[in-house]
């Protein structure tokens, strides 16, 4: 609550710059885009991973993937005559990338990322587009460009870690709206790796390890929540997460492939537009003042 | 190749296994009946990886009494007498020479000279390693799914439906089971695979007059690429050392469910580490393996080495003849390989991996993965020797002396962090006077002392 002077004070500040809005009642309202904090966690854990765990990524791939991510975002945005630029949307592409991606030479981050936010403009269906642009840079890298690859194992299982990326996660989902989905792909996943533990009779290391993985926890909270390529029905959502849940488990745990999350995430991409066919709900909007009302304030739109 | 000549010294083993206190590493178990004394400071395997076929080649240095030596290994399928071989011991000396972390020598040329001699680069593989290394059936639902001998080893491969079924069958059959082997098999009976059990012949092992026991080769098809660490850590006594080099067509492997990462390397290090009693380079490298391991916590996989096998730059070793490889199980070498730096002919790359282990830190079999990196990388320590020049020679000796002084005091610094050692032993060693520490000179300032 703000007192009568600073609420006068804030008044005043308004006058005399008509576009100040004060933080808190910017955060009340909630018209500061969830995608800033996302931009801030997610360049956090590209920091803490370069410096604390040594991720084998170069300053020049960063700044190529940036330069090369948001040089396609502008000339997209020209070329069909957007009014929106959405820049923050490219930056977060760019970080998932420069977190996931690995290479040996400097020219395959920039490249995955021209593809990824291109694809965004051409591959849509039904005004939305079809996949996480961070995952189909993933998969771009892995299938098409020499010299790339995904390190799974590059978080450790660090507790501090994984508490790091939950903590974090959280917030940023909740502020999107969209955190259903996370905790119910978590609990999915989860549930199927305990059967799987314990019908093997592994024990409490083995499933605490895999539940430390940080890999997986972003994932969770940073890839799949996305609001944009998830359908916009909540229950189709979970349905959805489960879908991707067991798709990453057999990948994984039956076929002995790496990289479940990623593929399961990008096959099961293009059953989104069928089930917000089928079933149609509210679309998700980044900023509240270009949404549709929700149906209720606090209340994800069904 | 740097400069005029290289010089090579002869490596034997891998490194720093022979500090670890014995401990019964290996993909498997060893198991030996009453009393007998089991030692196995390291595990060495050699992988080979193409599509799903996997080829897996283990080295024992078993120690005691050869009628209790057995070995268990978890296999993917039941695998026949063609399957399995002894490849030559000698094999693992080559590899490991090869791809041993290594020291490189380089002379500063004389600032006062006019014409200035080529840098003399001298190469010496790190000493690497000393490694030392080293019925009832159906009742107990255990099948005998094959039975044969190979070399000195006769071999039983197994199928069991229960854990328990399992021990007894290897108790009622003379093996001395480690506590707790019950529970470590059964998330492998659970998966459906097969046991590979394998004890000495004394008659064939005699034949081969030699006194150690031959590799173990085996062979199989399986989309699995990983390595079964757990059945070895059973009765574990303290960290486990493991090296285990990968030979794929096209690039470095890596732990999927564990960090792999590489070890600190490149850097300049003082020059008597070339001859020192107490640190010489074999010292040294168990040293900055023991921190560093430590330092991680024993929860990551080490990098060691990553090349292509056609060359090397600087060679600790030549690289492995094709005949070699072939004998290792890298099928897809057909012919000759051509000279030593056409690379193109015939491609085959190991990684070298190094982890040092404890139960708690890996509760899981290491499960593995080719990347497409081929950014060659190895565990290369620089000497650099300052040219003998007194200060007033000429104009420039007098900088050249004070950034001598600097680059050492440098490479103690790092020397210092690399490997725990004291910095001011390091100092004395190497005649320096530690640089002023002007937060303790400003403390004293303003304490009044001089």
């Amino acid at each position: 609550m703000m007192d009568v002077d600073q609420a006068a004070s804030a008044g005043r500040l308004q006058e005399r710059f008509p576009r100040f809005v004060p933080v808190d009642r910017a955060w009340a309202s909630n018209s500061l885009d969830p995608r800033v904090y996302q931009i801030l966690f997610l360049g956090a854990l590209l920091l803490i991973g370069a410096v604390l765990c040594d991720f084998s990524l170069k300053l020049e791939q960063v700044a190529l993937t940036f330069a090369a991510g948001l040089a396609m975002q502008f000339a997209c945005v020209r070329a069909l005559k957007l009014k929106s630029v959405g820049v923050l949307s490219a930056v977060i592409t760019c970080l998932g990338l420069s977190i996931l991606l690995r290479a040996d030479s400097a020219w395959a981050h920039p490249l995955a990322a021209c593809i990824a936010i291109g694809a965004k403009f051409v591959v849509r269906v039904n005004g939305k587009h079809l996949f996480n642009p961070a995952n189909l840079g993933v998969v771009t890298g892995l299938v098409l460009l020499p010299g790339a690859w995904v390190s799974s194992g590059q978080w450790g299982s660090d507790l501090a870690y994984a508490a790091w990326f939950v903590a974090l996660g959280s917030i940023v989902t909740n502020r999107a709206r969209r955190m259903d989905i996370s905790w119910f792909f978590l609990a999915c996943y989860l549930g199927l790796i305990t059967c799987r533990v314990v019908y093997l009779e592994q024990g409490l290391a083995v499933f605490l390890h895999q539940l430390q993985n940080g890999a997986l926890l972003l994932f969770a909270f940073f890839m799949i929540s996305d609001p944009m390529t998830i359908p916009n029905r909540r229950r189709v959502r979970f349905a959805y997460a489960a879908i991707v849940a067991v798709i990453a488990f057999i990948w994984q745990f039956y076929l002995f492939k790496p990289n479940g999350l990623i593929w399961a995430l990008f096959t099961a991409s293009p059953l989104v537009p069928l089930f917000d066919w089928v079933m149609p709900g509210v679309r998700f909007q980044w900023t509240r003042g270009a949404a549709p009302p929700p149906a209720r304030k606090g209340i994800p739109a069904r | 190749m740097f400069g005029l000549r290289t010089m090579l010294l002869a490596t034997t083993g891998a490194v720093c296994l022979g500090a670890t206190a014995p401990a019964l590493a290996f993909c498997g178990f060893f198991v030996g009946q009453a009393d007998a004394s089991l030692f196995n400071d390291a595990s060495k395997v050699v992988m080979v990886r193409d599509g799903d076929r996997t080829t897996i080649n283990m080295l024992n240095d078993y120690k005691g009494d050869l009628k209790a030596f057995a070995l268990v290994v978890p296999v993917p399928e039941v695998l026949q007498k063609d399957q399995v071989k002894t490849p030559h011991r000698a094999l693992f000396d080559r590899i490991d020479a090869y791809s041993a972390p290594r020291l490189a020598e380089y002379y500063d040329r004389n600032p006062c000279a006019r014409q200035y001699p080529q840098a003399r680069a001298r190469v010496m593989a790190k000493p690497a390693a000393k490694m030392k290394p080293g019925s009832r059936e159906a009742d107990l639902g255990v099948t005998i799914e094959a039975q044969y001998t190979v070399g000195p080893y006769d071999i039983v491969i197994l199928s069991a439906e229960q854990s328990d079924g399992l021990e007894t069958w290897l108790l009622q059959n003379g093996y001395r089971i480690p506590k707790g082997a019950s529970r470590a098999l059964a998330p492998y009976i659970k998966q459906d695979m097969k046991f590979f059990v394998a004890r000495i012949n004394l008659e064939e092992q005699e034949k081969t007059g030699s006194e150690f026991l031959a590799p173990l080769q085996f062979s199989f098809h399986s989309p699995r690429f990983m390595l079964p660490i757990r059945l070895g850590m059973i009765n574990a006594r303290g960290p486990q050392d493991l090296v285990l080099w990968v030979l794929t067509r096209n690039g470095r492997v890596e732990t999927t469910n564990y960090r792999t990462v590489k070890l600190p390397a490149n850097m300049d290090i003082p020059t008597y580490i070339k001859s020192d009693q107490k640190q010489d380079f074999r010292h040294f490298y168990r040293a900055l393996f023991d921190e560093q391991a430590k330092r991680q916590q024993y929860r990551v996989v080490f990098t060691e080495y990553f090349w292509d096998m056609a060359w090397c730059d600087p060679c600790a070793a030549s690289p492995l003849s094709a005949q070699e490889l072939r004998n290792l199980g890298v099928d897809w070498v057909t012919s000759a390989r051509r000279s030593r730096f056409n690379s193109t002919a015939q491609p085959v790359r190991v990684t070298r991996l190094h982890v040092r282990y404890t139960p708690e830190t890996f509760p899981e079999d290491l499960m593995l993965q080719e990347t497409a990196d081929r950014q060659n990388y190895q565990t290369r320590y620089v000497l650099r020797h300052a040219a003998k020049v007194v200060p007033d020679a000429c104009p420039a000796a007098g900088d050249y002396l004070k950034k001598v002084l600097d680059r050492n005091e440098k490479e103690a610094q790092t020397l210092a962090s690399l490997t725990g050692w004291d910095v001011n032993e390091i100092r004395a060693k190497m005649n320096l006077v530690p640089p002023p520490d002007s937060w303790r000179d400003l403390r004293r300032h303003f304490r009044g002392h001089p």
